[in-house]
């Protein structure tokens, strides 16, 4: 069972990792702003649609 | 909406204004004014032309056509704003109102192909904030913001700011903090199973092992994540006053120390999992409680409306200056729109100051050369000289800016149930806690110390920190869905407090937009075109009322036109003379009965009648006869009674309607109802009653446009939702009875708890079990009866 304390080590490493990722994300300022991009993807690249 | 509109109305492409000329067209494309009309071109030239794609009318109407932004090649002006600058690149972030579609975001994002010196652009939607990095050896920001304008999005740049404003919201990282919290409970809880289901003999080592890990996660939840209920618990202690955070922080303490005592000493598995399960909860119910409206301000003052520079005069020539230089004796002039900083007197040109800002009064005066001119008002019309003769800091407006009840916080206000409970629950708790340890110490001195700290750890008010925070969080969206935005969750529990509403006049309980104008009778179509040719031509707002109520006519070019300011004008139009003006240059007589205003028409010395402009009344005023019921009413005005009769029926106390009221004087009598012990909601709009709204004990600033200046105040509601104020009122009542219900269960909680508690045979498991079911029942408790009582006011 000692493969218990090997196991549960890498888990929370694992973990860490993910809590580290969380806070880079942060602040770094992912999150900042969480409406605009949605507006964002909406819109088209090219300029050539059709006139209204 | 008209009625009388006989034409069929065309619609600017850019705005969506109604047209009254067809002037200004385009590739069949109509624009209501010469500056959509640009606008348009410029787009079209820029190959820019989706923007009318995504929405229809994307723009802001443009009807003033002139650049002022020569104060922005001011260095010092200049490095205020920017962000960043070096030798190539400049960062700036601007706040510019007018965002509101996926159009603006577009066009926002595009300007590089207006200008190729602007590299990188970013709009923040919510906040109505865009990022330019761009080239200022190539353009200047004053390029770069008369761009800007030319595209129909002027940035608002004042004195006040907004963006550093919207941007330190985010500054105790609270986010992280929850973050690092449901990280350690979750390991923590799956790390306590083994011990809930019992281990085997053989097992003990995995126990010491897990304890000590257990540990090794409560540190960072103990000393980070709730670091700040130390800091205030102390804070509070050195101020003698028990809030709510005493009690937790001294939950946490103890429930940290005996779980590493008792991983210490091999006698327990602690209670790791309570410890990290309560910071995270608390922390959550924090979060929930942090609402912010980016698109709002509710701490704006003078500055957010003063121009951060003025135009002085030297010689012949103009020179910006940034406000805070403007001194006694400068000459300065000022031009239409713009807004008047510091006391002045009129030394040249025709002064039509439109007081709105300051006194209520919607309707432009005249004001002669050599006479004072208050700082707050805005010139309509010509430019305007004029020589300061006290400065910004000393003018009338900004000594009411000043005034006292700004500078304190509202220390007068109504407590919130949390700190009246929190007092006399911290006193019981450590009564019980105390009481128990004293009850068993002679027994056994172990079994005394853990009857103490199972019974502050039971009763960790962690249901009751809560219960505040949810139930106002879902009391806020509710509010907010139906357009009336608080500043924060405490304001629901003012708001239920609050036995008087004061009401100002101007804008609050008339509308600002819709003046109605009364057309005088029997005008012949002829005349009626007569009126519009002559009128068309002034820049006066009452002429382009009077136009917007005749739109649609023929349009004739006069042969001669003469406009006397503050009198009226004089016109030639298919050789009929007209008179169009007050009373005095019409008739020739003064005016007898001043309880509207009214602009006199005369063709061929033959008197037709006048036009009348009405205030037009706030759709719902008869809410207010409903809160009479419940609350004293009273009205205050600031400009002359001439409408008394007509809300006579609305305020039928004698003493309760007050005209002719300075800003200073509402102000005053907002103090004197409070020091009759009153508890009193001011509803203004403007600047003239901030003062008002600072004094009372909430202040709601009323707006039909929620994107447009509003004061200081706690909470903005749009005009749309006036009538509802009755059901709000009721609604916040019920909100704070929701509380004290989930404060009853709560304490139901506690009282089962300390059962165990006071024994001293409290189980880990049996804490770890209760404190996420008490708190699971008060959070769904408090969404579930505010949604019901949002139902039964006919909020949802």
């Amino acid at each position: 069972m000692s493969i218990i304390y090997f196991l549960i080590g890498c888990s929370v490493l694992l973990a860490l990792a993910f809590l580290s990722a969380f806070f880079w994300a942060q602040n770094s300022g992912q999150n900042d702003d969480l409406y605009t991009p949605s507006v964002r993807i909406l819109l088209d690249e090219d300029n050539d649609i059709e006139q209204k | 909406m008209k009625q009388s509109a006989t034409l069929e109305k065309t619609t600017c492409y850019h705005c969506g204004d109604e047209c009254l000329t067809k002037a200004y067209t385009i590739e069949e494309k109509h624009f209501c004014c010469h500056g959509c009309e640009s606008v348009y071109h410029i787009l079209s030239q820029n190959n820019l032309c989706s923007y009318y794609n995504y929405n229809d009318h994307p723009g802001a109407t443009r009807n003033r056509t002139d650049k002022r932004f020569a104060y922005l090649n001011e260095p010092s002006i200049l490095s205020s704003l920017l962000d960043y600058s070096d030798g190539q690149i400049s960062i700036v972030t601007l706040y510019i109102p007018h965002i509101h579609c996926s159009s603006c975001l577009w066009l926002l994002e595009q300007l590089n192909k207006i200008n190729p010196a602007i590299h990188y652009c970013r709009v923040d939607f919510l906040k109505k904030q865009l990022n330019i990095r761009f080239d200022h050896q190539k353009l200047s920001l004053q390029g770069l913001v008369e761009i800007l304008y030319d595209i129909g999005y002027e940035p608002l740049i004042s004195l006040h700011d907004i963006i550093k404003e919207q941007n330190t919201t985010n500054a105790d990282k609270l986010v992280q903090k929850i973050a690092v919290a449901g990280f350690c409970f979750g390991n923590v809880m799956l790390l306590s199973f083994p011990e809930y289901f019992g281990l085997s003999v053989y097992e003990q080592t995995f126990k010491h092992f897990f304890g000590w890990l257990n540990i090794l996660f409560a540190l960072p939840v103990v000393f980070y994540s709730g670091k700040d209920y130390f800091i205030s618990a102390w804070q509070n202690l050195k101020a003698k006053v028990l809030s709510i955070d005493f009690p937790l922080a001294l939950g946490i303490a103890v429930l940290f120390l005996r779980t590493v005592a008792e991983v210490l000493t091999g006698t327990g598995a602690g209670f790791a999992d309570t410890l990290c399960g309560l910071v995270f909860f608390l922390l959550v119910g924090k979060f929930v409680q942090k609402k912010t409206y980016h698109h709002l301000s509710f701490e704006r003052d003078y500055r957010s409306f003063f121009p951060v520079a003025v135009h002085l005069i030297n010689g012949n020539q103009e020179q910006p200056i940034p406000l805070s230089q403007l001194n006694t004796g400068h000459r300065i002039i000022i031009r239409n729109n713009e807004i008047i900083p510091a006391d002045a007197i009129l030394l040249k040109g025709e002064a039509l100051v439109d007081f709105s800002f300051v006194t209520g009064e919607t309707l432009p005066v005249t004001k002669v050369l050599g006479e004072i001119i208050y700082a707050g008002g805005r010139q309509t019309g010509y430019a305007i000289e004029m020589e300061v003769i006290k400065p910004v800091s000393q003018s009338y407006l900004t000594q009411l800016w000043n005034n006292e009840a700004f500078k304190r916080h509202k220390d007068t206000r109504i407590q919130t149930f949390n700190q009246r409970v929190s007092k006399y629950f911290t006193i019981v708790l450590l009564a019980i806690a105390i009481g128990s340890l004293l009850f068993w110490l002679p027994t056994s001195v172990t079994r005394g110390l853990s009857a103490f700290t199972a019974v502050l750890i039971v009763a960790c008010p962690c249901a009751l920190a809560l219960s505040t925070p949810f139930t106002m969080a879902a009391a806020l969206s509710v509010f907010d869905k139906n357009l009336f935005y608080l500043k924060n969750t405490s304001v629901v529990e003012q708001m239920a407090g609050i036995d008087t509403i004061v009401f100002d006049k101007t804008g609050t309980i008339t509308t600002r937009e819709n003046t109605q104008v009364q057309v005088p009778p029997n005008l012949t179509d002829e005349q009626k075109q007569l009126i519009y040719s002559a009128c068309i031509n002034s820049a006066h707002p009452l002429s382009a009322m009077i136009c917007r109520e005749l739109a649609g006519v023929k349009k004739h070019v006069p042969t001669l036109y003469f406009e006397i300011a503050g009198k009226g004008i004089l016109a030639t139009i298919n050789g009929h003379k007209l008179r169009i003006g007050n009373s005095a240059f019409v008739l020739n007589q003064t005016e007898v009965n001043a309880d509207v205003t009214k602009v006199y028409v005369m063709v061929d010395e033959h008197y037709l009648g006048y036009f009348a402009l009405l205030h037009q009344y706030r759709g719902g005023l008869n809410i207010i006869s409903q809160l009479k019921q419940a609350y004293q009413t009273y009205l205050l005005s600031g400009d002359r009674d001439h409408e008394r009769n007509a809300l006579q029926t609305f305020f039928v106390e004698p003493g309760h309607m007050l005209f002719n009221k300075s800003p200073q004087d509402k102000l005053d009598f907002i103090d004197l109802l409070q020091q009759q012990g009153k508890k009193v909601m001011m509803i203004g709009d403007g600047v003239n009653d901030s003062g008002a709204l600072q004094q009372s004990n909430l202040g709601i600033a009323i707006t039909d446009n929620v994107n447009n200046f509003t004061p200081g105040s706690d909470a903005i509601l749009d005009g749309k939702s006036f009538d509802k104020l009755p059901a709000f009122m009721r609604f916040s009542k019920d909100a704070v009875n929701i509380i004290h219900l989930s404060f009853l269960i709560s304490v139901t909680y506690n009282v089962i708890g300390l059962s165990y508690a006071v024994t001293g045979m409290l189980s880990p498991l049996t804490a770890a079990i209760l404190m996420p079911v008490s708190t699971a029942t008060i959070i769904s408790f408090t969404s579930i009866a505010t949604h019901f009582a949002a139902k039964k006011r006919k909020l949802k």
